[in-house]
């Protein structure tokens, strides 16, 4: 196997990993949305990167981990919708984004590679990054996991019961940034999000419990990652959507699974 | 001795608009409060403020130190894509065993639901369970909001049983939640009536008679209620129509049958 190949498929599992858990949360929190405008803030951190001339992922990091905490701020005490106010900064920082690329990208930046993901480019240095970053955010989810899920259940009860919610809910957003910056680098900006909601509804068919839940969908995560890059190579499709499409090929099958436990789709 | 909670003079506001104002009220151990008040009274918020989700804007509500307290919210909608057996969700509420979670929910009558998911219980395991959650937090004062919503007349009657004997066996004070007077009246020590403001506060049968009583729920609820006292016969529907106060000419009409 070639070099590259073995560390695409590394960074693949790597990011599939976090977000199988991380993804869970998602989409029990409904916050689908959110991952999306995490990813498109990336874009605007990219720019800035650029123009200022320092690493591209911190701008990255810095963009996505700014947006949280802006969000977490004004959560609440806007009175437009959430949908709403996250749609405007989803596409906001998107639009922006691409505007100050045109002034500050230079003749070989690739937009592409950032829209789409660019996996088969993915450096030994992008690897360190994708498992460093990735071991923070699985760390400290285990850490933070059940006040965290008890908030996800019901968060006037959570906080009854002395959970310190607003403190968890901004670690959640926190790592939630983290997890969009390393998995950009897998899928690209504008299907990160549906690496974290993809695998974890298919997971949701074989689930009993939210642990089997998370293990399930990482592991649905990294087998899209393998088999999307093998249909890649042998199709010659771009990667980071080949990953998508595996993934999204396995919920429609998940779909399909009898399950007894459950019923979903009633 | 002092209460377990005392609420004085508590007001809330939310968007520009007035929710609570002049809120006294006061829990004392070992004693049943029911809080009525029609839809929109601010029952729920007044729970919120006293167990400190929410900040007033003016009043206090002070809390004997250390008190421990178990919640049971209302309309708690667990979404159907978070796989949670029972256990699971009774473990959540903190450092609790295996253990004591079976016996918080044999104690509300419910061990068959264990491993059950949350999405498949009916509408009165879904509330014990949520009784059996408040109870492992070994509550001093268990604050009850509506804990018979979506429960059917019968199961109603059993869960205000099973709270009452469990106030009683535990020692227990109980702030509860209630829009009918009527099916709580005899487990009841004290009704507050409130909307927006403390409308009438006192024994339940002395409430069910205060005008600001029968002037916010009506004549009807105050038959309802009074009727509850003769318990010998079972027909509350037809009580109401045999009483001769509703205007049916046609009443004569039901004997084609005969």
């Amino acid at each position: 196997m070639d070099e590259f190949l073995v560390r695409a498929v590394l960074a693949g599992i790597g990011v599939a990993v976090v977000a199988g858990p991380l993804g869970s949360f998602v989409v029990w929190r409904r916050m689908a949305f959110f991952g999306d405008t995490l990813a498109h803030s990336a874009l605007l951190g990219i720019a800035i990167g650029l123009a200022a001339g320092f690493n591209l992922t911190l701008g990255v990091f810095a963009a996505c981990i700014g947006v949280a905490l802006a969000l977490a701020a004004i959560s609440g005490r806007s009175a437009i919708a959430g949908d709403t106010l996250l749609g405007i900064i989803s596409h906001g920082t998107l639009a922006l984004g691409l505007v100050a690329l045109a002034f500050a990208g230079s003749a070989g930046f690739n937009l592409l590679a950032y829209l789409f993901g660019d996996i088969l480019a993915v450096t030994a240095i992008d690897l360190i990054w994708i498992y460093g970053v990735g071991a923070v955010a699985l760390g400290t989810t285990v850490i933070i996991w059940r006040p965290l899920l008890a908030i996800t259940v019901h968060e006037d009860l959570a906080a009854a019961e002395g959970a310190p919610v607003r403190k968890i809910n901004l670690i959640f957003m926190l790592v939630m940034a983290l997890v969009v910056a390393a998995a950009m680098k897998v899928v690209g900006i504008l299907l990160v999000a549906a690496l974290l909601i993809i695998p974890a509804a298919a997971a949701r068919q074989f689930a009993r419990t939210p642990e089997q839940m998370a293990v399930i969908a990482a592991l649905i995560g990294a087998a899209s990652v393998v088999a999307g890059l093998g249909g890649s190579l042998s199709l010659d499709t771009p990667a980071g959507p080949s990953i998508v499409v595996a993934a999204l090929i396995g919920f429609v099958v998940s779909l399909l699974a009898p399950n007894p436990a459950t019923r979903v789709l009633r | 001795m002092s209460a377990l909670v005392t609420v004085q003079d508590l007001g809330f506001n939310s968007g520009g608009r007035e929710i609570l104002s002049h809120i006294d009220l006061g829990i004392d151990s070992g004693e049943l409060v029911s809080l009525i008040g029609p839809n929109g009274a601010g029952k729920t918020t007044l729970i919120r403020a006293i167990l400190g989700l929410i900040k007033p804007h003016s009043g206090s509500v002070t809390m004997r130190p250390g008190l421990r307290i178990g919640y049971m919210p209302q309309r708690l909608v667990i979404a159907p894509t978070l796989p949670l057996p029972v256990h699971r969700f009774l473990a959540l509420g903190g450092a609790v065993s295996i253990a004591e979670c079976r016996q918080a929910l044999a104690d509300v009558g419910a061990e068959d639901i264990w491993e059950t998911q949350v999405s498949e219980v009916s509408g009165g395991e879904f509330q014990r369970m949520l009784l059996a959650r408040a109870l492992l937090r070994k509550p001093e004062l268990l604050v009850l909001d509506e804990p018979v919503q979506a429960v059917d007349v019968n199961g109603q009657t059993e869960l205000y049983d099973l709270i009452g004997s469990l106030k009683d066996s535990r020692g227990c004070s109980v702030l509860m939640v209630s829009h009918d007077l009527h099916l709580v009246m005899s487990a009841t020590d004290r009704v507050i009536c409130i909307n927006g403001h403390l409308c009438c506060a006192g024994h339940p049968e002395d409430v069910s008679r205060d005008p600001s009583y029968i002037n916010l729920f009506g004549e009807r609820a105050v038959n309802v209620a009074l009727y509850h006292h003769h318990h010998d016969h079972h027909h509350g529907l037809d009580g109401r129509v045999a009483d001769g106060r509703v205007e049916n000419p046609e009443s004569g009409s039901g004997h084609h049958y005969g």
